[in-house]
């Protein structure tokens, strides 16, 4: 055999690397392509068109699907945020507590309540604390339901977003504070929390992405005209009008709102990135 | 002779197995400057962190201005404003200015006002020379201005005793001075101060005392002349052959001598 100096040689496959390459991206671009193309042509799209964008019936959803719908959906999302925040945060500090049972107490809430679907839950807030508690009344009617509902899930999300934020904060900063003389307690409010919310501010506004998402979950808690938000709206109207089009509408409302914050949280984290180097 | 300023009494602390402190006495007077060195793992760092209970010690008694800071029933928080304490890592609230570092300490701890607090953090700023550096934030700064920082925050308490952990150990070299000409004139000052450090310069001519430990345990106390210049002990000898000459160093192979080589 000619080839004796080595023994051993890579399989060649007769292609440069630039060669390579080449073929590489033109398959993508090619399946891409074809895929346009095969859903372009086998969609009707005069019947898409009448299903789903009709200007005249989209003009008749204004001016309640914002003075209404997007107005109550903002609610309902805000509420249950500072709601879970508030929830979170306590949860978090039980989670780090020195005493055991608030340890296990917090533990036992986040696993329930991470491990149930939100409808459950709303369920539960809407129908079964009010029968087995005829004489509670929730503040602020459906808007208090909805808060404590869509709060009670975010808790458990944001309780251990909080407690990796006060984590992650160098524990130097703790001995630091105490031997300055601040106590445990002072020393967690005026010095780690602060920075603890600096680092967790981006996990913290995805939850709030997802709690918009989520406050269409009110629809299962039977809701006033006045009290509808996006999603019981597009749907209410679909079924008046026999058409998609208001569930487009309602569709693009949520996205108005839901990438800008995704946006505003990317940039958050590109800073934080060069924050740390 | 007055009662010291600290006092240390038969200190023993263990992690887990490993006895870190085996029995430590240690006196210092008032406005005394007290130099501990020692190979890493000998100690030194655990025996300053235990004289303001950041570290609590397994055994052993520790008095701080009469005070007992061991008792169980001391108000430790109140006990640790007067001893002012520098980290090796500066520890700086990084969310904090410079200026806000020094007063939100006093204010919510002294329950200074705001204009009180304003006026001795720049007192103090101005006395380790960084009183234009009021309004930057930590980052910007560089880490032997971090440091003088970090001991102008400490001063701004009004302690009447410091310690600093290695406080020039994360320093770049050419900035080591700014700090250690900080740390002098505090000892000028009468401050009674007990620095942990392996500045041997700094030792050799600003302290009173200069303490060797080894193995959890101190080998060696006197002057400096007498404990760098003339080491009694040969475990002195060798750790400051090593640290004078590095590269003199040879392979250590008779350490069983050295009981600190159990924590490396």
């Amino acid at each position: 055999m000619a080839d004796t100096d080595t023994g051993v040689q890579p399989k060649r496959t007769g292609l440069t690397r630039t060669r390579r390459r080449r073929l590489s991206r033109g398959a993508q671009y090619a399946v891409l392509a074809a895929a346009v193309i095969a859903f372009a042509l086998t969609a009707d799209w005069g019947r898409l068109q009448n299903q789903f964008a009709q200007p005249g019936i989209a003009r008749q959803l204004f001016p309640d699907l914002i003075t209404v719908a997007l107005k109550n959906t903002v609610l309902y999302t805000l509420s249950g945020f500072v709601v879970g925040l508030a929830l979170g945060m306590v949860i978090a500090l039980m989670r780090l507590s020195s005493v055991g049972p608030y340890r296990w107490l917090a533990g036992i809430y986040i696993e329930i309540f991470r491990g149930l679907p939100a409808l459950l839950i709303f369920i539960f807030v809407g129908v079964g604390v009010p029968l087995a508690f005829p004489e509670v009344q929730y503040p602020g009617g459906t808007y208090g339901k909805v808060a404590v509902a869509l709060g009670l899930v975010s808790a458990a999300y944001m309780a251990e977003t909080i407690r990796a934020g006060i984590q992650a904060v160098p524990k130097g900063q703790t001995e630091a504070a105490r031997s300055l003389g601040f106590s445990p307690a002072r020393a967690m409010v005026s010095i780690i929390l602060p920075q603890a919310f600096r680092i967790i501010l981006p996990p913290l506004t995805n939850e709030l992405v997802l709690l918009f998402k989520d406050s269409s979950l009110v629809l299962f808690l039977g809701v006033t005209l006045e009290q509808r938000e996006l999603s019981k709206f597009g749907n209410d109207l679909a079924s008046q009008t026999a058409n998609s089009t208001p569930i487009l509408v309602a569709g693009l409302c949520y996205l108005l709102i839901t990438v800008p914050l995704s946006l505003v949280v990317r940039r958050m984290e590109t800073k934080a990135l060069k924050e740390i180097r | 002779m007055t009662t010291p300023e600290i006092r240390v009494q038969g200190l023993r602390k263990s992690f887990g197995d490993n006895q870190v402190l085996r029995g430590i006495d240690l006196e210092i007077g008032q406005g005394e400057v007290v130099c501990v060195i020692g190979p890493s793992g000998s100690g030194k760092s655990t025996l300053l962190r235990c004289v303001n209970l950041l570290e609590e010690p397994t055994e052993g008694r520790v008095f701080v201005g009469g005070t007992e800071i061991t008792d169980p029933d001391v108000d430790i928080d109140a006990a640790r404003r007067r001893i002012g304490m520098v980290f090796q890592q500066f520890n700086l609230f990084p969310h904090l200015s410079v200026t806000e570092n020094l007063t939100l300490p006093q204010r919510r701890v002294l329950g200074r006002d705001k204009a009180q607090a304003a006026r001795v953090a720049a007192e103090n700023l101005a006395r380790v020379g960084l009183a234009e550096k009021a309004d930057a934030f930590p980052s910007a700064l560089s880490g032997g201005q971090q440091q003088r920082v970090a001991i102008a925050r400490a001063l701004a308490m009004g302690p009447e005793v410091m310690l600093f952990d290695e406080p020039t150990s994360a320093l770049d070299p050419e900035l080591v001075g700014d700090v250690l000409a900080v740390m002098r004139g505090l000892a000028r000052e009468g401050m009674t101060m007990m620095v942990v450090t392996h500045e041997m310069t700094f030792a050799r001519e600003v302290a009173d005392r200069v303490v060797f430990m080894d193995g959890g345990v101190i080998v060696e106390d006197g002057r400096p002349e007498q404990v760098i210049g003339a080491p009694r002990h040969a475990r002195t000898r060798h750790f400051l052959s090593r640290l004078l000459d590095p590269a003199m160093a040879e392979v250590e192979e008779g350490i069983a001598d050295r009981p600190g080589t159990d924590r490396a």
